[in-house]
């Protein structure tokens, strides 16, 4: 048995001695260098651009300008392609835009001899714009007068969606409830995976091979085949080792125009890596948003109704749009059940900023800490308990959502918060924290956690996988989905050992895809791919195992359903009796002069199912009230993402999880010049992404409920640990200081001033 | 790659002198940690650098005959922290030099590089102020000596004079002897950062440790350069070893400070790091130097 | 373009080349010598990927000039690996202890981690952490990575009482 243990990675040895091999580890010397020049304007256009001294810089090979690209407007999200119109991504962006859209907009690129001569010539190239005034807010764009950025969108509204459940109205007017109203904001964050965004490109048989660190080979190559108007299999798309992706790479950043500037130099290989300073401004960020709540309560905290608006701010091109937006209101929708009616609207809207796109969890983050802050704010007010008020509130079990047909199987809720009250003194702590005085306060806070596992029934959910078993029996895999640091190569591997009856020690996962050999598959988004990989494994696996008995058939003479494969061996079913070892059938098969047979099996799996992924965490802080300044004490986050398939590589998803929303809850934010909409910490000196010292203990639990639709009983888990803490804290400051801050991150520049107001300064 | 257009490494200080001479408009270069990122920034993009990186001539921790510590520019974060004059007579210093960005930072940075790069947000610079710091230039016509606070003159900007070179940062006995510092750095994150404000306060107390004899108190980014609180100090001298007396300090540093308002950090906030930090500065410093609160 | 004649010892091996006076130490490492465990993740020192010993000492190899290393000891992460591929202690703990997901902080890590454990001091709790901040990690929370260090620490120090 090999799946619920805690083997170790399979990229483990590689990765501790310095030896996998990651994008920039693979480029031949003598590459060519581009390097892209950003707009320092963040509207307008480009009216001339004058290249001649930048051309003359020695070692300069070409420059390439926003007036050279074709005329093919392309969409850069990571969704699989539909083939309904009205579901396809908006295609808003060209290689190089004249149209400036933000303060750091692509307008040029150079190809040089090397890096040097590329920024030279970057500085050199004079611009000339026709600057229009910037928006930097939902809210302005949306005002009367503002500048349009795409000419299909007045008023910059990229979607404009709403929901009623209920008859919202009529509900309201139960007597005696309490109105509670709230406004929440959450601010852009970036991914800050620590690899650059990196490609290479170059030409090999007439068509173009793009060897970059994406999440999505597949669809990397739709999306370049697309952005340069070429058949879709012209193009070949090579994914190494990646270092860290959380949905930044979810997008088609510059693979597009990395494969075009080698087409302009004759194909030769052309190496296009962006700076940390780009990687903020010019790939994707999280989309900040505000929330305005407004719950209608009974004394005794059951929720009657609520209503919600969200403006999210887009920034200046669509890539995953009004998809994160939705998905924030699913949040509302269903993490709480009001008893008659809820209604929530959502917009998105086109700004000068950078462009949002999928970021670990897309969109509930966001929701999480608005619905969360929101609910405490409810209990605090009605001095309600926050677990019974959630226990009377919450999605109850047996739930089933019409839409995804996601069924709420579990008591998960109650379990998880079992879990978390129990590691963390909930119910002392909450005790002892009550009216404290002084400048240094604790306090205890907690959050559910939603989510699903992958994106059916919004978008396809398809897998392939391809196993073929060597001469000395061991397995080789390949399969669309990818590795980025989440350790799925090796709960594939588990998996298929699990299911083939092999040694995982004998699994062989090609980790790198390759379009032209990789199966095709989706790759690594939506917490989708140990459930809808899964699927895959299981069924190819099974192919697999039946083709392998019915060899054995021949070689045992016995029939192939009372026969098994344990442990690499063919047993007889009945008593275990091992027949022959799968390396020698698997050598037979090889080289018998009379029947020699490739054993081979690929298969694909279309999913047409999802799970919801539930949790919770509880957070204990310590408020330092004259410096403005929050230390968590412990914290805690429990999930249910049913089966483990690894408990070890799961708990250290979970860290990272947990870290990333401590840090949204905390200290990341990017921040922006208004005078200029350019954007002021584009460096990790001025971001500021924890270090070891800014963590606490990270503590992960689980609930290990068998997830009945799924392959090996799993569900997600990649995202849901970056959703819940940031509210938790957020509680926990609340009842350390009786501060409700409704905007994160709790910045001591934020916590200052509202500590100032309410008397504790 | 750094877009350097020529480099030339000294291997003597009079050669380096001699460098800056015959380039004029070059660079000098210690450890990089500021000048490489600023050549990479554009900033100094094409610029032409002297490296004295490896004058170790100008490496170390040394105490002259008076007792004057002599703190070569060269010696970077972590030896000054690890030195053991350093420890012994001027802890704080080490402590300070501690909280610079993280392990890799402190072992390539330099102190002489930074206090040159006339940055106020210095993590050696405030309790150098504190300590009455000289600095010892040394150019063509000779060495001259120059306080701390007059080597700083503007943000960015000190009193080197062309083919001038830092050649050491001297603290006299009388600043250090029976005293005790405590620095404290304010910042977004508990490594890897540049402090919001930095305070550094040192104590001599009485025999008896119940009357504050000398307190000094020196910051990081409460003006345009690390800088003294005056008012601070005096408000302290002669006074008992109390909470009061704390307090009054911390409330009179607000006279000489002049933080600003950037996206950094509000001047308010700053200010209320002023008081706060000074006030739980001057408390541990009078803790380690034996007194009771 | 300006070249200066740098030899030095990098892992253990004496070598010397030629290398442009605009080089990083990680741009020598990685091109030169195709040391590609030496990381690039900011090319400021900031983020911690590109550290290297030198003379005992850990440095972002990206904010240190490559002629510099002329008469240094450097060593990278691919100089922990045993004669007969056996791995060292800390490079098994961090397999062990799950301290590696994306992999790309790793090698740095270890080098400050090997820096650490080859100081012969011991470390609180604090101090540790306090000498492990000068990386970022953005898969891990820094939990695994600071268990596999305290715990190679540890196994050390017992297996010198035990000597």
């Amino acid at each position: 048995m090999s799946v619920g243990k805690s083997v170790p990675r399979v990229d483990a040895f590689d990765k501790v001695t310095g030896r996998a091999k990651y994008t920039d580890d693979l480029i031949e010397k003598g590459a060519l260098i581009a390097k892209v020049l950003h707009s320092t304007i963040a509207n307008g256009i480009v009216v001339k651009m004058d290249i001649s001294e930048a051309s003359a810089i020695p070692g300069v090979v070409k420059i390439i300008t926003c007036f050279d690209v074709p005329d093919i407007p392309f969409a850069t999200a990571g969704h699989p392609w539909a083939l309904e119109k009205s579901h396809q991504d908006v295609a808003d962006r060209h290689l190089l835009n004249r149209r400036v859209r933000l303060y750091g907009d692509d307008i040029a690129a150079v190809i040089a001899e090397d890096e040097v001569a590329a920024s030279r010539a970057l500085r050199a190239i004079k611009v000339e714009y026709e600057q229009y005034p910037h928006v930097l807010s939902p809210e302005a764009a949306m005002a009367e007068g503002a500048s349009q950025l795409h000419k299909d969108y007045p008023k910059n509204i990229l979607a404009h969606t709403s929901f009623e459940d209920g008859d919202f109205d009529s509900a309201i007017l139960e007597e005696g409830l309490i109105k509670i109203e709230g406004t929440y904001e959450t601010p852009m964050v970036q991914h800050c995976h620590i690899e650059l965004p990196i490609s290479y490109a170059y030409m090999e048989a007439g068509r173009i091979v793009v060897v970059s660190a994406t999440q999505i080979p597949h669809i990397t190559r739709r999306v370049v085949a697309q952005a340069l108007g070429l058949p879709w299999g012209k193009i070949r798309v090579i994914k190494p080792y990646l270092g860290g992706g959380f949905g930044n790479r979810q997008d088609v950043l510059y693979e597009p125009l990395n494969a075009y500037l080698s087409q302009q130099v004759g194909g030769r290989l052309v190496k296009l890596e962006l700076t940390r300073e780009e990687t903020f401004y010019a790939t994707r960020v999280r989309h900040a948003m505000k929330f305005h709540l407004t719950s209608y309560v009974r004394p005794n905290g059951r929720i009657v109704a609520r209503k919600c608006t969200v403006l999210s701010n887009q920034g200046a091109y669509a890539s995953h749009g009004h998809s994160v937006t939705s998905k924030s209101m699913t949040v509302f929708r269903q993490l709480y059940n009001d008893e008659k009616a809820k209604k929530i609207e959502g917009y998105t809207v086109y700004t000068n900023m950078p462009s949002a796109g999928a970021m670990r969890a897309y969109g509930v983050p966001q929701a999480i800490f608005a619905v969360e802050s929101h609910a405490e704010d409810i209990i605090t007010r009605l001095n309600l308990d926050p677990i019974r008020f959630r226990q009377m509130n919450m999605m109850p079990v047996g739930y089933h959502d019409p839409f995804s047909k996601n069924v709420n199987y579990f008591d998960s809720f109650n379990q998880c918060m079992e879990k978390g009250m129990e590691y963390i003194g909930w119910n002392e702590k909450r005790a002892l924290y009550k009216n404290q005085k002084g400048p240094v306060r604790r306090g205890i806070g907690m959050s559910l956690s939603w989510y699903n596992t992958g994106v059916w029934p919004i978008s396809l959910e398809i897998s392939s996988c391809r196993m073929l078993i060597n001469e000395d029996g061991s397995l080789q895999m390949q399969l669309g989905e990818t590795e980025i640091g989440q350790g799925a190569d090796t709960a594939f591997s588990q998996m298929a050992a699990e299911t083939l009856g092999v040694r995982f020690a004998d699994v062989h996962i090609i980790s790198t895809q390759d379009t032209d050999t990789t199966p095709f598959g989706l790759g690594a988004y939506g917490s989708r791919q140990t459930y809808v990989a899964g699927f895959a494994i299981k069924q190819t696996a099974l192919i697999l195992k039946q083709k392998i008995l019915k060899y054995a058939e021949k070689l045992e003479h016995k029939m192939a359903c009372d026969m098994d494969i344990v442990s690499g061996n063919i047993v007889l079913k009945s008593n275990g009796t091992v027949l022959r070892s799968l390396a020698a059938l698997a050598e037979e098969a090889a080289y018998s002069m009379e029947h020699a047979e490739h054993l081979t099996a690929e298969s694909t799996y279309q999913c047409k199912s999802n799970a919801y992924s539930f949790g919770c965490s509880f957070a204990e802080v310590e408020v330092d009230i004259p410096l403005g300044k929050v230390k968590i004490l412990d914290i805690i986050n429990v999930h249910d993402c049913g089966q483990l398939i690894n408990p070890q590589l799961a708990e250290a998803q979970v860290h990272g999880g947990m870290s990333m929303s401590i840090g949204y809850g905390l200290g990341e934010q990017m921040l922006f010049d208004e005078k200029t909409g350019r954007l002021l910490n584009d460096n990790l000196l001025d971001y500021k992404l924890g270090t070891l010292l800014d963590h606490p203990h990270l503590e992960a639990q689980f609930v290990e409920n068998y997830e009945p639709s799924s392959a090996y009983g799993t569900k997600g888990l990649g995202e849901p640990p970056a959703i819940p803490c940031a509210s938790a804290i957020r509680n926990a400051v609340l009842n350390a200081t009786g501060v409700a801050v409704n905007t994160i991150p709790l910045t001591p520049h934020r916590l200052f001033p509202a500590f100032k107001d309410a008397g504790l300064i | 790659m750094y877009d350097i257009e020529a480099l030339y490494e000294a291997t003597s200080e009079a050669e380096a002198i001699r460098l800056m001479q015959q380039y004029p408009t070059a660079k000098l270069i210690a450890g990089g940690s500021d000048i490489l990122i600023q050549i990479r920034e554009g900033k100094l993009a094409g610029c032409t650098l002297i490296s004295i990186q490896k004058l170790d001539s100008l490496r170390g921790v040394s105490m002259d005959e008076d007792g004057t510590l002599r703190i070569k520019p060269l010696t970077s974060f972590s030896h000054i922290t690890k030195d053991p004059l350093i420890k012994k007579h001027f802890r704080v210093l080490g402590e300070a030099v501690d909280t610079a960005g993280g392990p890799q930072i402190r072992n390539i940075a330099t102190i002489g590089g930074n206090i040159c790069n006339g940055v106020t947000s210095s993590d050696s610079g405030s309790t150098l102020v504190a300590y009455d710091a000289i600095t010892e230039l040394t150019s063509p016509d000779g060495v001259r000596r120059l306080p701390i606070q007059e080597f700083y003159t503007g943000p960015g900007k000190v009193a080197l004079k062309p083919y001038e070179l830092l050649t050491a940062i001297l603290i006299k006995k009388e600043s250090y002897e029976n005293c005790e510092g405590h620095y404290i750095k304010y910042a977004m994150r508990e490594a890897m950062d540049i402090a919001t404000l930095g305070c550094s306060v040192n104590v001599r107390l009485s025999d008896d440790k119940t009357i504050v004899e000398r307190m000094r108190v020196g910051f990081a980014v409460a003006a345009p350069v690390p800088i003294r609180a005056k008012s601070a100090e005096a408000a302290a001298k002669g006074m008992p070893v109390s909470c009061k007396t704390i307090n009054a300090a911390a409330k009179a540093a607000l006279l000489d400070v002049s933080p600003r308002t950037s996206w950094r950090a509000s001047k308010e906030l700053r200010l209320q790091l002023v008081e706060e930090l000074t006030k739980r500065a001057f408390e541990q410093a009078i803790i380690l130097a034996g007194g009771e609160l | 373009m300006q070249k200066q004649l740098v030899r030095c010892t990098i892992n253990g091996k004496e070598t010397e080349t030629y290398v442009d006076v605009r080089a990083s130490l990680t741009d020598m490492l990685r091109n030169e010598y195709k040391l590609t465990s030496v990381k690039k993740g900011c090319e400021v020192g900031e983020c911690g990927a590109c550290t290297v010993i030198i003379d005992g000492e850990c440095y972002n190899s990206c904010i240190y000039l490559a002629i510099w290393a002329d008469g240094k000891n450097i060593r990278t992460l691919e100089s922990l690996l045993g004669p007969n591929g056996e791995l060292s202690d800390i490079q098994q703990a961090f397999i062990d202890e799950g301290a590696v997901q994306c992999g790309f902080c790793t090698p740095g890590f270890i080098m400050t981690a090997l820096e650490i454990l080859e100081s012969g001091r011991e470390y609180t709790r604090e101090e540790l952490r306090k000498q492990l901040a000068g990386h970022l990690c953005r898969c891990t929370g820094y939990e695994n990575i600071y268990k596999a260090v305290e715990k190679t620490l540890k196994k050390r120090k017992a297996q010198s009482a035990n000597k």
